[in-house]
């Protein structure tokens, strides 16, 4: 069985690491400041123990005080999974660092969602719109778009 | 004199006789080989994600179908199951006998759905193994036509269970089915599986190294074809896939060969399957009691299953109102897809289709 | 020697903001469904006693050899028009079986799933470079109306925006035996046209039929 990692566990291996990064933790999930995002996640990638290496999935969602965007790590060789959640306070310009130079598969998974919920990934090196046409204007999976 | 020569762009699609539905592909060569891919996709963004909050949590079924339209049910059972993680509500035991059923026909169908394209790429253009598949195939159509009604978008699966019991003449015909199909498929690799043409223009072409599959997070027939043994029904089992026994075929190289090979080994797997839970049926209740309107708690679900592309993830976050907040759905076939250009880069322009085939996507689900 | 830069050199960003330019100006003018091309249909009664015998010959020669493109194939109704074109549900007895790639040699464009706004632009394309006389059956729910996607962003609410549609098929996905019942009956409607009314049997053809062309001369 993959052994879903309780958040609180892997809070306190990262706050070892980056004490000042965590915005809080619970049973589900780790959620952390967007500035260290790629440093956390080069940290949960190397680590001997954690070794996620596999990316299965980056979502965002818009709660309307603030978009938060939900990383799902598994590892292959210890059969664990993680949810890493970072959030951006900041409607107009929402930004992230990326992490396609970890995990190559984030590319198309990045750019879409810039497409669709509007937030920009920086160091992307081909951000633009995936599946809607160039010049449609606002972000559809927003909650206050139509 | 100097010859100067050029890289040239050519755009293939959206409407293209091999490129499976509407992908564009914009290539560029240097002569006949390939420096350069740019996947562009869209035609089919139907925009499902957003229209899933603005419908009740049963009223999504029907949507999901769409996704993945000839691994319909498997879509459905992915969604379910992401529902009744975040609700809590068990499934009789039928019921899960009978999604195994549904899922593993449901494999064996798409599975010849994608080698028949394949070999469609590889030259056969006028359908002749496309033909062969789809003769298999319509029994199996015809089957799910018995229990549901419905030949393409089934809408079986249901929250707790499954919407309707098989009926009397269905298990003679399924046992009839899985009985003739190891045969079919052996007369199947007797015709192609030493055949000269198909080894010279699949064997090493296309590789997928093993550490670029793993980076890329490929799933499915891809990723177990380079080598990595990462099957769901295996490591993380849902359903009663832990009562069965079966195994997970992997190639040796993560050639375009060895995923082929992959998915014809997995249809007899399906099929050792398909007969070992035909014998532990149970009986009993087919759907546990819900209310009409389901109000899930607070809080967020991810429900994955292995399907027949790769693994399929429904991401669900509720707000205990009738309708999803946000669903989102983890496309295997648009994250294959990242592997691509690197995949591409060095072959020549036929290459660059059977690879592309070999992926083996459908655009509903890449573009939802 | 220096070589001149050539005067089409743009980059591929341009191109696609270009391409994004074009498919909202075909969106803000698609906001009306083009009307079916049904004109005859009053004069029935009419075309049964005045129907000549070129006509016979003619329109025998259309109906029983109409190809298709493999163009419209879209989604999942795709699906079910290729099992039409499988051996159980042979459409190679109406004389269809091979599937034109390119649309110049095509008559029939058979739209089957989902179109968007950023598919219309192609498609409008390729209905355009067909040549006359064409035909377009709407496959599915989708094709027709938008079908349960209706009321999303990016979908265009039935094909009839922006092509002509003569027959329509609904279902979701249709049968194959629905999609032959809607190829019958365009088939059908192809027998019934007339070189009087219209040499083409199309709006551009319509133009210069020969009844046009009578009253024309007895003018001058």
């Amino acid at each position: 069985m993959t052994k879903p990692l309780l958040g609180q566990e892997v809070a306190k291996q990262i706050a070892e690491y980056l004490p000042e990064a965590i915005i809080e933790s619970n049973e589900t999930a780790v959620t952390v400041r967007s500035e260290s995002l790629f440093q956390i996640a080069q940290f949960l990638k190397t680590t001997p123990g954690l070794e996620f290496d596999y990316l299965t999935g980056i979502t965002s969602v818009d709660y309307l005080d603030y978009l938060e965007v939900v990383y799902h790590l598994t590892s292959i060789e210890h059969n664990h999974s993680l949810v890493l959640k970072t959030r951006c306070h900041n409607r107009e310009n929402p930004s992230v660092p990326s992490v396609v130079s970890l995990w190559c598969g984030a590319d198309f998974q990045e750019r879409e969602v810039y497409d669709l919920m509007g937030i920009t990934f920086l160091d992307h090196p081909n951000l633009k719109r995936l599946f809607l046409w160039e010049g449609f204007e606002g972000h559809p999976l927003r909650r206050d778009y139509l | 004199m100097e010859l100067r020569t050029e890289p040239f762009v050519l755009n293939m699609g959206p409407q293209h006789p091999s490129t499976h539905g509407v992908f564009r592909m914009r290539v560029t060569f240097d002569g006949e080989v390939v420096v350069d891919m740019e996947p562009i996709f869209g035609y089919l963004h139907r925009g499902i994600e957003k229209l899933a909050e603005t419908r009740t949590y049963t009223q999504v079924i029907p949507l999901t179908d769409r996704l993945d339209y000839l691994a319909s049910m498997t879509n459905n059972h992915a969604y379910v199951l992401a529902v009744e993680k975040l609700a809590g509500i068990p499934v009789p035991e039928r019921a899960e006998y009978l999604r195994v059923i549904m899922d593993e026909l449901m494999r064996i169908s798409s599975h010849l759905m994608a080698v028949g394209f394949f070999l469609n790429d590889l030259g056969c253009s006028v359908y002749t193994p496309l033909l062969y598949m789809y003769r298999e195939r319509e029994k199996i159509l015809d089957l799910f036509e018995m229990v549901c009604g419905q030949r393409l978008t089934y809408n079986y699966m249901r929250i707790g269970g499954v919407s309707h019991d098989i009926p009397e003449e269905f298990m003679p015909a399924l046992k009839k089915f899985v009985a003739e199909m190891p045969s079919f498929i052996d007369e199947y690799d007797q015709l192609l599986a030493e055949n000269e043409i198909l080894l010279a223009r699949t064997k090493g072409v296309g590789i997928l190294p093993r550490e670029l599959a793993i980076n890329a997070s490929a799933s499915g027939p891809v990723l177990r074809a380079s080598g990595i043994k990462w099957d769901i029904r295996k490591k993380d089992p849902y359903s009663v896939y832990e009562r069965f026994d079966f195994e997970i075929p992997t190639g040796k190289v993560g050639d375009t060969y060895d995923r082929y090979r992959v998915r014809i080994q997995e249809m007899r797997q399906s099929a050792h399957i398909l007969e070992q839970a035909i014998e532990q049926l149970p009986s009993g209740e087919v759907q546990s009691k819900m209310p009409h309107l389901l109000h899930p708690p607070v809080g967020e679900a991810y429900g994955h299953i292995e399907a027949p592309r790769g693994e399929l993830g429904f991401y669900l976050v509720s707000d205990n109102s009738i309708a999803p907040y946000r669903c989102h759905i983890r496309a295997p076939t648009l994250i294959n897809l990242t592997a691509l250009r690197d995949m591409v880069i060095g072959w020549k322009l036929a290459d660059a289709i059977i690879i592309f085939g070999s992926i083996d996507i459908i655009l509903g689900e890449v573009d939802r | 020697m220096e070589v001149e830069r050539n005067v089409f050199d743009y980059s591929l960003a341009d191109y696609d903001r270009t391409e994004g330019k074009e498919i909202e100006a075909l969106r803000a003018r698609s906001q009306q469904p083009i009307a079916d091309p049904d004109e005859w249909l009053e004069e029935e009664i009419y075309r049964h006693v005045l129907v000549t015998s070129i006509d016979r010959v003619i329109d025998w020669g259309r109906h029983y050899s109409v190809w298709p493109a493999g163009a419209g194939a879209l989604a999942c109704c795709a699906m079910e028009m290729v099992a039409t074109a499988a051996s159980r549900f042979d459409i190679a007895r109406f004389g269809m079986e091979f599937f034109r790639p390119s649309p110049r040699q095509a008559d029939l464009m058979v739209v089957a799933g989902t179109l968007t706004w950023k598919m219309a632009r192609a498609l409008k394309l390729l209905y355009e470079q067909m040549a006359e006389p064409k035909w377009v059956v709407a496959m599915g729910a989708c094709a027709i109306s938008g079908g349960t996607f209706a009321h999303s962003y990016s979908v265009v609410p039935g094909v009839n925006r922006i092509l002509p549609v003569d027959v329509y098929v609904p279902g979701c996905p249709p049968r194959p035996e629905a999609l032959l019942h809607g190829i019958m009956m365009l088939h059908e409607k192809i027998e019934r046209q007339s070189i009087r009314e219209g040499f083409l049997g199309s709006e551009v053809g319509r133009l210069i039929s020969l009844e046009r062309v009578r009253k024309l001369l007895k003018h001058d």
